[in-house]
């Protein structure tokens, strides 16, 4: 892992664009069977227009981007707010800042990295922050 | 206040579900990360599951019905204890802790909050959650 100090930009994480079906696998692999993510006629009948990606998958990106800088073994926590929606061929960008290098009682350092994921507009459409421990120096 | 009752009772704050056992399944991992488009090689074999994994554990809450079609995902938060592998046997326990409403550009939001915890076969605490939930 790379050195982590408070104001670093991380590496962004570019991924592919969101497709049908990514989202239909998506739903079978989360169990979320809602259908404003799947089915047209659903998302038209409450005003979606088209479907709308899960949130959840926009977080799973998130926790990618997370886990490739820290070691699935050093996240400690990953938080989101969903703003903006996610459409069908939108290619969403994780990105982040460190905000703070936190000493803890356990005397494990952690980062407290700001994130979010930005789509090709450059909307911030999920936001949040994460805490990944840093290995011991 | 218009008087309406709020579509999410605020009287169901405080249900909890009956404990739900998961086994976290090889298969199950492998299939969430390539879902996710995500070649972390530890997701990939089924070993370990990714962060965002535990949102497969559904835990019914009794008298929660929502209109599933107008239900909009708010926010999400996960902490964890340790990751989650292949072959944990997590038991889920989830709770209402919250109900609100707000008035946005388009109308009324109903908001609800829960919390879930998962313990591993011997009861240590694996992770936690936090979701919102926004029905418009």
């Amino acid at each position: 892992m790379q050195i982590l100090k408070a104001g670093d930009n991380l590496q962004p994480l570019v991924k592919d664009p969101v497709t049908k079906v990514q989202l239909l696998k998506y739903a079978g692999a989360s169990g979320d069977y809602n259908l404003i993510h799947t089915d047209v006629e659903t998302a038209r009948s409450v005003g979606l227009g088209d479907v709308i990606a899960h949130g959840m998958l926009s977080m799973g990106f998130l926790g990618q981007f997370v886990s490739d800088l820290a070691g699935p073994e050093n996240v400690r926590r990953l938080t989101v707010r969903f703003g903006a929606q996610v459409r069908l061929g939108d290619v969403l960008t994780c990105q982040g800042v460190v905000k703070e290098i936190v000493a803890t009682a356990d005397r494990r350092s952690r980062a407290l990295v700001e994130i979010w994921a930005e789509n090709g507009k450059g909307e911030r459409v999920t936001t949040g922050e994460a805490e990944v421990y840093l290995p011991d120096p | 206040m218009d008087g309406a009752a709020p579509l999410i009772d605020p009287a169901l704050i405080g249900v909890t579900s009956a404990p739900t056992t998961i086994e976290v399944e090889r298969g199950a991992i492998r299939k969430f990360a390539e879902a996710l488009g995500d070649p972390n090689p530890a997701f990939r074999s089924g070993d370990v599951a990714p962060p965002t994994f535990p949102t497969t554990f559904r835990v019914d809450l009794p008298g929660v019905d929502l209109p599933r079609a107008r239900v909009l995902h708010g926010g999400e938060e996960y902490v964890y204890e340790r990751p989650i592998k292949a072959g944990d046997r997590i038991t889920c326990v989830r709770q209402v802790t919250d109900t609100f409403v707000k008035q946005g550009s388009s109308g009324t939001l109903n908001f609800l909050v829960t919390e879930q915890e998962g313990r591993d076969a011997e009861g240590k605490l694996v992770y936690r959650s936090r979701s919102t939930v926004i029905v418009r």
